[in-house]
Parts: structure tokens; sequence; C-alpha cells
């Protein structure tokens, strides 16, 4: 080991279920370790315990380890140890991993509903336990923007233990990695263990995602993994709009493609509006690009965490144009989200009616579904089963409603 | 010190700073007889017929009363943390030598860490009331000379009426006061909404002090407290911080999962059926009770539904539904914000009450159980129901009870928590200390689900079909563990109790031990 010592984590008034860690290797002496916990009386002791299990798997026997713990979870302080330890040896190849949590073995389908995908800093480990409860159709950990540069190491240990640990409670499990080919980087820690959907920030060629795939068809066959991975690329960039439709139709792996508006206002040099007719263009040429790659079109986020009549605006907006989902930034826009995106009660009558004759027809063996008079084409049978499934999601129908 | 077990199964001492106790019997078990307290005859011979009660300074006042050594000096916490005149009531018992006096406050904030000089000095033997933060860590150390006593706002006023307290000198701190001595709290530069918890203070204390920062002509009106029972009018020059007695706005939390929690006792109260026209709440003034309120109040006009009366502790959020037209009274027990304040001041309807109205064990009925929900918080709950507001996971004193013990009494009692607080968990296997019996606690509501008392079978059966995360206690508590990992328990001296916890009717529910 050449630097003798490091640190990672967090301390301060402020910081809440993190904790600091300060790794001094040494050569003699044994170990000496330096706890100071808000949670002392409770788990003073199995920190110690983990603390010193930590130096044994990375083979730590002479050092001075001080850990001040904010309630920090096991998946943190763990973390929080390994990014030291690695901070000291650039070549150290030895993982602690958690172990993984049975609950979060579900896989993810290709066409998911993705109505709402919330955004979690991936280097805040106190909105990891809870996100999941506000029941979002995804959770993004997010490695690229909400990290800063100096942390984007520990954000990848910390991401990786938290898929393995933290029960998401069936949120699909996204992560967004870094823009390529940093990206690239931040595969290793996220394939193994679970992840459903990768998100590939500012693409603007086919060959990126081709990048993105390789590598991760390279950690499958490394680590077995039969479970699917599917990729959202975001589409930022000027260029990106162009490359729309070559970018969605790159891998069979793309679930849906994103709108990120942020950048992509910065890239035209335009301001981002309320209104959004800077954008509106380019919106609808990735929603047409998505739906000719026959994937989901993903609307960006909505950042004014106040504006609950804005949000609804938006998601209407959204809704009308064919987009599927939008991206969260605070958990009280879960909700909104979903009943917007839901079908309205006319249409779920309508679609209602159109569901119950598609079945008679094939009860009856019949080759055409038709409502009195009317035939009524595939696609619409298609929509109106999308309608009712979308309805029973939201609450909005009983799962035994031909019953009644 | 001799422990024994009491009906809850914890033990207690029998004799706390020399008075016998008694031992919980169970809830409604125990009726003392005999006569309630009585206060010393006196004679409006011996007062100025003028009805001019005003000295010059609160050291005179307190000569005057015969203010001596041991004696129990009750405040009452109106002022919140933005209280002055406690510290310097204390400042000046102190310049005039006197010790050991046992300070009976109807509760203490962290701005009284003033007094800890006053605990260590000897010039306070030891507090009955709530010790919180500052003093609850003094306290929890075991460097209080005496015993603490904790009592709810109910207990308070039952301890005195039974005797067990005799309070030799009040001292009422009025926003408004007349030389006469009736004082009320609705108005002045320290207005803090009504005066209800020292309303047994003044009547029941042998001398009564009002000390005011807003001395007006007589009459004072309206008067919450009466000059009949007062002996001395003091005037100062401030009682306190205004904008630390009432917050000059109230908000509802910003914090996604106490939103959660909120939304998911909104819509219990709407399922279980308690949200009906002409139906009672109690809510509190804490970030998720607001919220539920605010909740609450969407779904009452999407279904058209009016309550009775709301009780408070008061803020804008109530007082919108009053003049909404949501609920025909608010009955307040204490004011939270300016807005309450000026309602309570300007409209018939916001009614004060007192420990007395709504409480006392020793009323024929009161208030609280008549109220058809209410919803607390606390600091632990088991898997009995059990629930715990006073001390935290780590031993510690850290709250007192407040009216907490006899809002339990409601018909559905709710408590809304978080299921852990940065690693530390809330619902537990036992609790440290006992301070409701899980009898009286029906709902447990928290981010990761809802837990019903199993002796509720009603509401279970009403909330079967439902789509709240319905689950049993020990289902959340395993969620819980699951996530934190099992918490040692706090290393205490069992043979130290440095406080007692005191059930509505003035038994021993529970003992706080020395934190080692």
């Amino acid at each position: 080991m050449k630097s003798k010592k490091a640190y990672a984590g967090k301390r301060g008034d402020k910081v809440r279920s993190d904790c600091y860690i300060e790794l001094k290797i040494k050569r003699t002496g044994g170990l000496k370790i330096d706890l100071k916990s808000k949670v002392h009386s409770m788990y003073g002791e199995s920190i110690v315990q983990l603390l010193e299990e930590l130096c044994d798997h990375f083979s730590i026997f002479h050092a001075d380890v001080y850990c001040e713990d904010f309630g920090a979870l096991p998946f943190t302080i763990m973390a929080r140890f390994e990014s030291a330890v690695k901070r000291i040896d650039g070549d150290c190849q030895i993982e602690y991993l958690p172990l993984f949590n049975k609950a979060n073995k579900y896989v993810s389908k290709n066409d998911s509903l993705r109505r709402s995908r919330l955004y979690l800093p991936g280097n805040e480990p106190k909105f990891f336990p809870n996100a999941g409860l506000h029941s979002p159709d995804g959770i993004i950990l997010d490695l690229e923007d909400s990290v800063a540069p100096s942390e984007k190491d520990a954000a990848q240990i910390l991401v990786r233990n938290a898929l393995r640990s933290v029960d998401f409670y069936d949120a699909e499990r996204m992560v967004r990695i870094n823009q390529l080919p940093k990206g690239l980087d931040d595969l290793k820690y996220i394939v193994p263990n679970n992840v459903h959907v990768i998100l590939i920030p500012k693409c603007e060629s086919a060959t990126q995602i081709k990048n993105v795939e390789r590598e991760v068809e390279f950690l499958r066959e490394i680590h077995k993994i039969k479970y699917p991975i599917y990729f959202m690329p975001i589409i930022e960039s000027a260029l990106g709009v162009e490359k729309a439709y070559e970018i969605a139709t790159a891998s069979s792996s793309n679930c849906a493609l994103a709108v990120g508006l942020e950048d992509y206002t910065a890239d035209i040099g335009a301001e981002r509006t309320k209104a959004g007719t800077e954008s509106f263009t380019a919106r609808t040429r990735i929603l047409n690009a998505a739906k000719a790659a026959g994937i989901q079109a993903i609307d960006t986020v909505f950042s004014d965490v106040s504006d609950t009549e804005g949000l609804i605006e938006s998601v209407l907006e959204a809704k009308s144009l064919g987009f599927e989902g939008k991206g969260c930034i605070h958990p009280r826009q879960i909700k909104t989200i979903h009943k917007y995106f839901s079908p309205n009660s006319e249409e779920i009558e309508k679609a209602k009616k159109i569901v119950l004759a598609y079945d008679k027809a094939i009860r009856e063996g019949l080759g055409v579904v038709s409502m009195g008079s009317k035939m009524i084409d595939a696609p619409i049978v298609k929509r109106a089963l999308r309608i009712v499934n979308l309805g029973i999601l939201n609450g909005q129908i009983p799962t035994n409603w031909k019953n009644n | 010190m001799k422990l024994v077990k009491n009906a809850a199964g914890r033990m207690v001492p029998l004799k706390v700073n020399g008075q016998p106790q008694i031992p919980f019997k169970g809830i409604g078990k125990f009726k003392p007889g005999g006569g309630t307290a009585s206060v010393k005859i006196n004679s409006c011979a011996d007062f100025p017929d003028d009805g001019n009660k005003v000295v010059e300074t609160l050291k005179v006042a307190l000569k005057k009363a015969g203010l001596r050594d041991g004696m129990t000096i009750s405040t009452h916490h109106h002022l919140r943390n933005g209280d002055i005149l406690t510290n310097y009531l204390f400042d000046t018992i102190k310049s005039m030598g006197v010790k050991n006096i046992r300070w009976y406050p109807s509760a203490s904030f962290p701005c009284h860490e003033h007094l800890l000089r006053y605990l260590k000095d000897g010039t306070i033997h030891h507090i009955e009331g709530s010790m919180n933060g500052p003093l609850g860590k003094f306290t929890s150390e075991g460097k209080m000379k005496g015993t603490g006593i904790l009592r709810s706002h109910g207990g308070r006023y039952q301890a005195v009426q039974d005797g067990e307290v005799k309070i030799d000198i009040a001292v009422i701190a009025a926003p408004t006061a007349d030389p006469f001595g009736n004082a009320t709290g609705d108005r002045g530069p320290s207005a803090c909404g009504l005066l209800g918890f020292a309303l047994a203070d003044s009547e029941y204390a042998n001398k009564v002090i009002v000390v005011t920062d807003n001395l007006v002509p007589f009459p004072c009106y309206p008067w919450q407290i009466q000059g009949n029972n007062v002996d001395y009018v003091v005037k100062i020059d401030s009682l306190g911080d205004p904008s630390k007695i009432v917050s000059g706005t109230t908000e509802v939390t910003k914090s996604p999962d106490r939103l959660l929690i909120a939304e998911y006792v909104a819509e219990f109260l709407e399922e279980a059926g308690i949200m009906r026209d002409g139906f009672s709440f109690q809510a509190g003034a804490g970030g998720t009770n607001l919220a539920f309120a605010v909740y609450l109040k969407e779904r009452m006009k999407a279904k058209g539904i009016k309550a009775r009366f709301i009780r408070g502790g008061s803020t804008k959020y109530l007082v919108e539904m009053l003049e909404e037209g949501l609920t025909d009274f608010i009955l307040d027990g204490q004011t939270f914000d300016l807005e309450g304040v000026r309602s309570m001041r300007e409209n018939a309807n916001h009614v004060n009450t007192s420990p007395f109205t709504s409480y006392n064990y020793h009323g024929k009925g009161n208030f609280a159980s008549i109220v058809d929900a209410v919803v607390l918080g606390a600091t632990e709950v088991d898997l009995n129901f059990n629930a715990n507001v006073v001390t935290h996971s780590d031993g510690y004193l850290l709250h007192g009870i407040g009216g907490w013990q006899n809002c339990l009494f409601s018909k559905c009692t709710i408590l809304a928590i978080p299921s852990f607080r940065d690693r530390i968990p809330v619902i537990v296997d036992e609790v440290n200390t006992l301070v409701g019996p899980g009898q009286l606690i029906d709902v447990i509501i928290t981010e990761r689900g809802i837990a019903i008392n199993p002796r509720r079978k009603d509401l279970l059966h009403k909330l079967k079909n439902s789509t709240l995360p319905v689950k049993s206690i020990k289902e959340l508590y395993k969620e819980v563990i699951d996530i934190c990992g099992k918490p040692a328990k706090p290393k205490t001296d069992k043979k130290k109790i440095v406080a007692v916890i005191k059930w509505v009717d003035g038994t021993l529910l529970d003992s706080v031990y020395k934190v080692k």
C-alpha cells in the first residue's frame, strides 16, 4: 500500500444516515478502533465488530480506524470503509459485498409501466431505505450529475451496496451511469447486482449504446447473469435529437428513450421556459423515434417541486403527446404523475366495453371484434387493454371488474 | 430503595422524595377516597379595597409570599421556548439565598437550560413536571438532588387536588393583567393564547403571584385567571421572546415520509368511518399532526363532512377549518401560532380549555374521552402497543408527558410515527419506559404500514378490504429490525432511579433509571 492515510464518507451537523471513516494504515501496533456514534448505546458494539470484520476482510492488521457515525446503516458503513481502503490502494480488487437481500431478486419486463422514475443522488444513503415506500414505478440511483466528481468512486460502491441490501419495494431498479466513456466503468458495480434498467445519459450515437451493450454482455457472461437488463438512453443534445432513431434502434435491450431538457436547452442556446416551445420539436422527434423503434417514450423531469398545478399541466401535456412517463425529483410528485398519466373515467368506461367485446369475440371464436354494428380494429383493442390495465394499476378499476 | 412490581409488570418504588407512593393498579382501577385538597381560608379584609395588588418587584412579592427553603414553586409553560420569566424567577430566588425548591412546572423547554446551575447548586432540589433536553440529560445522569416526577397535564391537576403536591407559591406569567390580578393570555406583546395550564395553580396555591409585561387598568377582560385568587401583581419589562412563544406561522412538514404517514392517517380516518358528520378529532403541532389535518380537510371537503369540534393545540390550519365552516368549534388547550391567538381572541367558537375540562382524573368526566380520534407521537412503541414518550432509545429523558397520557382515552388513539429514525428503531420489542399502556393505543401508523391493536376487532373488520398497508405490529417490527439491526438495550443502573412516571390517576406506572 502506497499512501497510508485516507478518509471517506461525510460528517457534520446536518449529516444523517451516513458516516465518516478515516483509515490510517500502520506497520505495527495492531488495530485501534475509535468510534463516535449517534446510536452508540444501541449499535456501538455491532459497529465496532463490523469494522473489525472489514479490516480482516481487507487484510488490514495494523491501523487506526476512526469512525464518526450519524446513524448509518451497515451497507453504508461497509461502503465508506471500502472507499477509504481503495483511496489508499487504488489497485485493490477486493470487494466487501453485503448479503443480497432476498426481497431484491425480482426482475423487470421490457414493457413495465414507467410512468414515474424517482431520482436519488447516488452518494446520499439517507434517501435510500424509504424511497420505495412512495411507490414510484422506478427508482434511479444516480451516479451522474448528482454526484460530485471527487465522490464518484464512493458513489459506485455505495450504489452497489444499496442494490444488494436496500429493499426498493418492487420499484424497477434503475441506475444512471456517468456520461460515456466514464460510464462504462460504472457497469461492473451494477450489472452483477440486479440492476433492471441502465440509464445512459447524453446519448449522441448508436455506437455509445453498442459500447454499453458489449460491456454489459461481457459482465453478464462473467457473472453468469440470466435476468434481463434494459437500457434507457437519455437524449439531451441537439445532435442526440438528430440521431434519436439510430439510438433507439441501437440495441434490442432498449426499453425506452428519455428526454433531458436542462442540457438540451443549454445546448441549443435557449432558455428553458414553462411553456416549453423551445424544446417542443425535440421532444416530439424523440417521441416519434421511440415509437418507430417500438419502445417507450419518457418525458423529462418537472423541477418545481412546490408547483403541483404546474406538474399536473405538464403531465397532461406529456400524456397528450404520447409520452408514457416522467422523471421525478421528489417523492411527492409520484402520486400526481400516476394520477394524471392514468386514463380518465370516460376513457376507462369506453375501454372496458371494448375489452368485454374482445373477450366475447374470443369466447365465440370470432375473427372480428364488434360493438353494436361497429367493427373494432386491433390497435384500438390493444389501446383499450392498455387503458384497462393502467386503470387497474392505478386502483381506478377493481382487478375483478369483469365479474361485476 | 424498595421496588415492587405494579399491575403493568414494571418495577416502581414505594417512596419518592420521602413521599409514599401507590403502584399502578390498572386503568380506571384506582379510586382514592376522602376529600380533595383545600386552600387556606382567605379574608378579603386582608386585601386592598381599591383592588390594587401591585408590588414593586418579583423579589418583594416572593418575600411577602413568605418564600423559604424547601417550598414548592409552580410555573406554567404557555410561553414555551420564549419564556424568560422562569429563569428570572430562579435568579431572584437564588439572590434571596433560598434553597431546596421543589419546582413544579407544567412543562420545561430548552430555554430552561439556564436552570441547570440552580439544580447543581441546590437552589432547586428536584423537578416535578417535565425534564426536557439539557434538564433531561442532567436528570438521566443522576445529578439531580431529588427524584424527578413526570406527570401528564391532567395528572398535574389531579396531584394538586389530591394534596400530593401542595403549591406554596404559584408564579403565573400573564401576557395581560390588571392590578387586581385578572389575567389573560390572548393579548399583549407576549400573547400566548390561553393560560389553562396555570388554572390549578391559581385555584390551589397558597400564594399566587401574577407577573405581567402588559398591565392594563381594571378590568382585564376576558379574564382567564381570576384576580380573586391572586395575592400579588408584578409588572416587569418583558415576559419572553414573542417569536419563540408562538411561531409567526406554523408550516406543514416537507418530509416526504412524514407526509406519507399523514396521508395514511387521513385515509384511515375516512375508511374506518371515523370521519363522519359531527365527528371530532385532536391534532397537535408536530409536523405529521399538522399535515394530517390538511389531508383530512381535503377529504372532509370532498365528502361534504363537517366536524362538531376539533381539539387543539391550534394553528392556522385549524383556524382555517373553523373559518371555512368545517368545524363548529375549536376547543383549544394551547395556541401554537399567531393565527391561533388571533382566532381565540376574536372568534367566540374558538374556546379555551384547561386540564380541568379536558384531562383531570378527579373531574366528573372530561373532554378527552369524548373525542372520536386523536393523533399523537411517541419515541417508542412495542409489540404489545405499549408506548413511550419520555425517554429515547438510549435511555435518556428527553420529553415531558404533556397531555399525551390523557389523550389516550379518546375513542380511537392513533400514534403517527416513523418506524425508525436514523437507525433508531421506534417500533421495538419492549419499551424502555412505559408511559402509555397498550390497552389504550388503538392504531400505529408508520411509513411502512399500519398496525391495528388486535383488541380493536371493529377497526380490523372495517379495514379488511382496504388498500392501506395494514400489517401486524410484529411484521412492522421485523421490517425495522431487518433494516436497522436489533438494538442493544440502554445501559442503565437499575439500582438508581432518577425519575418516576405517574399514571393519570397518580399511581406509579414506571421508573426511569440512571444512564451508565
